[in-house]
């Protein structure tokens, strides 16, 4: 067979969903997610350096509903990848390895970034 | 079997990207790096987000802040660049449009990060001469 035609593994169509993989593959999206706002961030300073009119002006967007789904969308994928990150480190360490504690420590990852989120919403808008 | 070299000098070079020890070692620094400094980054901006436009750049404009906030985006950026290296890696086949995008991406971030370092400067340095 050319190999330019081989299939390639692992065939992710044919498998169940589990939490597990899920949230593997959730890592890497809020992580490519979190890179395109790596974009924003000399967007940001430079506006704070240009002056008061021109921040204001950032400001406005940034609390208009669009930029306030994008920035719940930052907060979550952050506190996510964070949690999950954290897991990883774990991992790495040889800890919480056997089925019960990967599923108990994804279900956390998966609470405590909501409630981190929640919270960072409550504190801004307070 | 080959007994004569080493498990080590056997497995350098292996793998679907050539190498990957430094990389894997890296990005667990980097990541250990991050987590104090992101979550000391994102705590302040939820609190700046309600403060005046001056108190906000007063802040930016503080040694510390400068030099945490210099040390956490240098970390974010070589971070984000090994994150996404390996998902171009994982995702794309065929060698040549691997490395086309893996090179299009890191000049994308190299600019990013030399552009927020240079506002960093300009943030930093005009709270020292103008003050």
């Amino acid at each position: 067979m050319n190999p330019a035609h081989r299939p390639v593994s692992p065939h992710l169509q044919i498998y169940q969903p589990q939490i597990t993989s899920v949230l593997s593959i959730t890592h890497r999206a809020t992580g490519v997610f979190l890179s395109l706002g790596l974009l924003f961030i000399p967007c940001w300073l430079f506006t704070v350096l240009a002056g008061p009119q021109q921040y204001a002006a950032l400001q406005a967007h940034l609390g208009a509903w669009y930029g306030q789904l994008v920035l719940v969308a930052f907060a979550f994928s952050f506190f996510y990848h964070l949690c999950n990150g954290v897991r990883h480190l774990f991992w790495d360490a040889g800890l919480g390895f056997s089925l019960p504690v990967v599923y108990r420590s994804g279900y956390a990852t998966l609470f405590v970034s909501v409630i981190l989120t929640l919270l960072s919403i409550y504190i801004a808008q307070s | 079997m080959d007994q004569l070299s080493n498990p080590l000098a056997r497995a350098r070079g292996l793998g679907s990207a050539g190498s990957g020890v430094r990389h894997w070692w890296m990005q667990r620094l980097s990541a250990l790096l991050l987590l104090p400094l992101s979550l000391w980054f994102v705590v302040s901006l939820l609190v700046m987000s309600r403060r005046e436009y001056l108190e906000l750049l007063q802040w930016l404009q503080a040694p510390l802040t400068a030099t945490l906030l210099l040390t956490l985006l240098l970390a974010l950026y070589y971070h984000a660049l090994l994150g996404l290296q390996v998902v171009i890696e994982d995702y794309m086949d065929g060698p040549v449009s691997k490395i086309i995008l893996l090179l299009l991406v890191k000049g994308v971030l190299l600019l990013a990060a030399v552009a927020s370092l240079l506002a960093l400067a300009g943030l930093f340095l005009s709270g020292r001469t103008a003050g």
